[in-house]
C-alpha cells in the first residue's frame, strides 16, 4: 500500500531533487498560531511536514525544542488538539505527508490503538517516537505499521554496519539519519561524515534517507542535499517562532511569517 | 488483580530488560548501542569472581561495610510493640546507601576504559558519592543538579566542588531531578566514546535497574546474616523509605523468597496524596507510563505530561519509581504504603531524642510508618528498618520548618 510519504518522495525522484522536511512544534506559541504557520508550510516549500507533540520531558531535543514544547503546553495544547490541528491543516492540503514526532509517554498514555485510529482518520501518515528503539517494536511500530501507517526510525553515527540491519527491519517511509551525536539544534554537521555516513547506510536500505539535527541555513541544507534525499529542519524553524513573539511570550504579526520566509529561503537551497 | 504468583520473585529482569511490563529500553537510538554494551560489559563484570572481590574490597575498606544492625532499644520501649532494629546505611563513607552502587559503577566503568563520568543529583547524595568515587580514582565528574535543588543543597553542592566536580544546573523543565536526568541523558547522546552515565536509583533504560539493585543487595545480604546471628531468625518485617527505590529495593531484593518475611515500602505522601502537585508517591497517587527508559509509575496528568513530585525530602521528590517496585507492587509482594511531611518531620524529632540518630528526611518516611505499624505488632516481632542517610544534610530544611534560624 502507498502511503503520502511513498508518492511524496516518489514524486520528487521524477523531479530530481531532494524533500525539504520541516519541524514545528503543534501549539507554539499557541493553537491557532502553529495551525497558521502549518497551513502555510507547502505554499513557503515544505515538502513533508513533522509535528512535535509537546512533552515535558523531551530527553533527545536541544534547549530551542525543549522551549516550543513548554510555551505550547503553558497554552494548552494536548494530543488531541494535536490532531486537530492536522485534521485542520487536511482542509486544506490532501497531500502533504504529515509526520507526528515526539515521545512515547503521552501516545501510550491516550492509548496505542485508540491513537493510531484517531491519527488515521485526522489524516497523518507517519510517526517519528524518538524512545522507541527496535528493541521496543512491539509496543507502537508493530501496531502502526498494521494500521497502514509509516514508522520512521532515527538512525545515528552511532548505528553501525552491524545495527543497521536490526535499526530497517521495521522502517518505512523514509529514515531520518541523524548527522550529529547529540540533541536537537546544537552541533553543526560535518559535511564529509554526513555523505559516508548516507552512502554507507544506503547498503541497507533503499528508503530515501534524509538528515536533520542542526541544519540551519539554505547553504548547509544546499550541500546535504547533494548526497540525501531530504533535508530536515526544525530547531531554526522553532527558533524563528520564538524571536518573533513579544516579551510575554505572545504571537505577532511576523510569527508565521518569519517561519514561511526562512522556509522559502531553504528551500532555495534544496532546489537549487 | 489476578495474577499468579510466579515461583521465585528474583529472576527478574527477563531478556528485554522487563519486570512484568515494567522496565524495558526506551532510549533514543544514539544510546541503544551503548546500553547493549554496558548490558554485556556488566554480564562479563558478574561472572568475574575478581570484579566481586575488588568491590568487596572497596566495601570494606573504603566504604566501612559492613554497617551494623542495631536495636534501637528506646524507640522500641517507647512504640511498645515490635522490636525495632536499624540497619545502619547512614555509617557508610559519604552518609548515606548511594555510595554502594556507586563504587560498582565506578570499577565497572573502569574496566570499560570509560574515563569520563556523568551523574545526575536531587538531594546530592548520589552526587556527592559519586564525586567522591570519581577523586578516589582520578575520573573525570560531572553532576547534572536542577537549578532548584543547587540553590536548596547548597552544602552538598559545595562539597561536590570540593572532591573536583563539575556541578552542571539544570535549567529546563521544572528545574529538579527529573531535569537533571534528561539533562545527563543529554550529555550522554553527545559523548557517547568516552562517557560513563553513573544512574544513583533503580530506575532508567535495562540494564540499570538490575544493576543498581545488585550492587545496593549488599544492604539486605548482611541484614539476613546479622539478624540470624543475633536473633536466630529471619525478620518478620522489613520497612523502607522510596522516591526511586534504591535502598528499599537493597534491603528487600535477597528477602523477596522469604515468604514470611513482611515487605513494607513507603512512599513520600508530601502535604497529602489529595493534591495530584503536592506529593512524590507514584504508587499510590500515580499510573504506568514512561519515562526516562523504562515503563513504570509515574505522577502525570491525563495528556501523558509529567508532574514535578513534592516531598520535604529532595531525596524522594521524583515522580517515577524503579520498575521492579511497580511489578513488586503489582504482584503483591510489596505493600506500598506512604506518610506525609509531617509525619516524616515528627518520625525525625523523636529519632534524635530517643536514639541519638539524626536520620535524614528520607529514612525519617520509614520511620513514620514503623511509628504506626510497630505499636500494633507483638512484642516478639522483628521489624528492620533501613537507616539509609544521615540527616546532616537536611538540618537547614528542617530548622527553616522550625522556625529556627541559623
Amino acid at each position: 500500500m502507498s502511503t503520502r510519504i511513498d508518492r511524496r518522495f516518489a514524486a520528487l525522484k521524477t523531479e530530481g531533487r531532494a524533500a525539504l522536511v520541516t519541524f514545528i512544534t503543534a501549539g507554539d506559541p499557541d493553537y491557532d498560531t502553529s495551525l497558521k504557520i502549518i497551513t502555510g508550510l507547502p505554499k513557503a516549500g515544505a515538502d513533508v511536514i513533522e509535528i512535535g507533540m509537546p512533552f515535558t520531558d523531551p530527553m533527545a531535543d536541544g534547549p530551542a525544542i525543549q522551549a516550543a514544547g513548554l510555551r505550547a503546553l503553558a497554552n494548552g495544547q494536548n494530543m488531541k488538539k494535536t490532531l486537530k490541528l492536522v485534521k485542520e491543516f487536511r482542509k486544506s492540503d490532501n497531500e502533504t505527508p504529515i509526520v507526528l514526532m515526539g515521545y512515547y509517554n503521552p501516545v501510550y498514555v491516550y492509548g496505542v490503538e485508540k491513537f493510531l485510529k484517531d491519527a488515521k482518520s485526522a489524516g497523518v501518515d507517519g510517526f517519528i517516537i524518538v524512545d522507541l528503539p527496535p528493541e521496543e517494536d512491539v509496543e507502537f511500530c508493530i501496531p502502526a505499521l498494521n494500521a497502514g501507517l509509516n514508522f520512521i526510525r532515527l538512525a545515528t553515527p552511532t548505528t553501525d554496519d552491524k545495527r543497521a540491519p536490526t535499526v530497517f527491519h521495521n522502517t518505512s517511509g523514509f529514515v531520518y539519519y541523524v548527522s550529529v551525536l547529540g540533541i536537537t539544534g546544537t552541533k553543526t554537521p560535518d559535511l564529509k561524515s554526513v555523505k559516508a555516513n548516507v552512502n554507507r547506510l544506503r547498503k541497507h536500505t533503499s528508503l530515501p534517507i534524509c538528515v536533520g539535527f542542526g541544519v540551519k541555513t539554505a547553504e548547509q541544507a544546499r550541500a546535504i542535499a547533494k548526497d540525501a534525499d531530504g533535508v530536515v529542519v526544525g530547531s531554526a524553524l522553532v527558533s524563528a517562532v520564538e524571536k518573533s513573539l513579544t516579551k510575554a511570550g505572545k504571537p505577532t504579526s511576523k510569527t508565521a511569517k518569519a517561519v514561511h520566509a526562512l522556509v522559502s529561503e531553504i528551500a532555495q537551497g534544496v532546489r537549487s | 488483580m489476578n495474577v499468579t504468583t510466579p515461583n521465585s520473585f528474583r529472576t527478574g529482569p527477563d531478556e528485554n530488560g522487563l519486570f512484568g511490563i515494567y522496565g524495558g529500553r526506551f532510549v533514543a537510538e544514539t544510546l541503544m548501542p551503548l546500553i547493549l554494551q554496558l548490558e554485556q560489559a556488566y554480564k562479563d563484570a558478574k561472572a568475574d569472581p575478581s570484579f566481586q572481590a575488588e568491590l568487596d574490597s572497596f566495601l570494606e575498606h573504603y566504604v566501612g561495610r559492613p554497617s551494623p544492625l542495631y536495636f534501637a532499644e528506646r524507640m522500641t520501649e517507647h512504640l511498645g510493640g515490635a522490636k525495632i532494629y536499624f540497619k545502619r546505611d547512614e555509617l557508610n563513607h559519604t552518609g548515606a546507601h548511594k555510595i554502594n552502587n556507586v563504587m560498582g559503577q565506578i570499577l565497572l566503568a573502569r574496566r570499560m576504559g570509560k574515563k569520563r563520568i556523568i551523574a545526575e543529583t536531587g538531594a546530592g547524595q548520589h552526587g556527592v558519592a559519586t564525586a567522591t568515587a570519581c577523586a578516589r580514582f582520578g575520573l573525570e565528574c560531572i553532576v547534572y543538579m536542577g537549578e532548584v535543588d543547587i540553590e536548596r543543597q547548597k552544602p552538598n553542592v559545595f562539597r561536590m566542588m570540593l572532591l573536583g566536580a563539575k556541578v552542571v544546573p539544570a535549567k529546563s523543565g521544572s528545574r529538579t531531578l527529573k531535569d537533571a536526568l534528561n539533562e545527563a541523558l543529554r550529555d550522554w547522546v553527545a559523548n557517547v566514546e568516552d562517557t560513563f552515565y553513573c544512574i544513583g536509583t533503580v530506575a532508567g533504560p535495562a540494564p540499570y535497574p538490575e544493576m543498581v539493585r545488585d550492587f545496593q543487595s549488599v544492604i539486605g545480604r548482611e541484614t539476613k546474616a546479622q539478624m540470624l546471628k543475633r536473633e536466630g531468625r529471619l525478620p518478620d518485617s522489613l520497612i523502607a523509605a522510596i522516591g526511586g527505590g534504591s535502598n528499599a529495593m537493597g534491603l528487600f531484593h535477597p528477602f523477596l523468597d522469604d515468604k514470611d518475611v513482611e515487605i513494607i515500602g513507603v512512599e513520600a505522601a508530601g502535604l497529602g496524596l489529595k493534591n495530584k502537585t503536592k506529593h512524590a508517591a507514584s504508587i499510590s497517587g500515580g499510573k504506568p507510563g514512561v519515562l526516562h527508559g523504562n515503563r513504570t509509575y509515574l505522577l502525570m496528568d491525563d495528556d501523558g505530561q509529567i508532574i514535578e513530585g513534592h516531598s520535604i525530602s529532595a531525596g524522594l521528590d521524583y515522580p517515577g519509581i524503579g520498575p521492579e517496585h511497580a511489578w513488586l507492587h503489582d504482584m503483591g509482594r510489596v505493600q506500598y504504603l506512604s506518610a506525609t511531611d509531617k509525619e516524616a518531620l515528627e518520625a525525625f524529632q523523636l529519632c534524635c531524642k530517643l536514639e541519638g540518630i539524626i536520620p535524614a528526611l528520607e529514612p525519617s518516611h520509614a520511620l513514620a510508618q514503623v511509628m504506626k505499624i510497630a505499636p500494633t505488632k507483638p512484642k516478639d516481632h522483628l521489624m528492620v528498618m533501613n537507616m539509609c542517610g544521615r540527616g546532616d544534610k537536611d538540618i537547614f530544611t528542617v530548622a527553616d520548618i522550625l522556625g529556627v534560624k541559623l
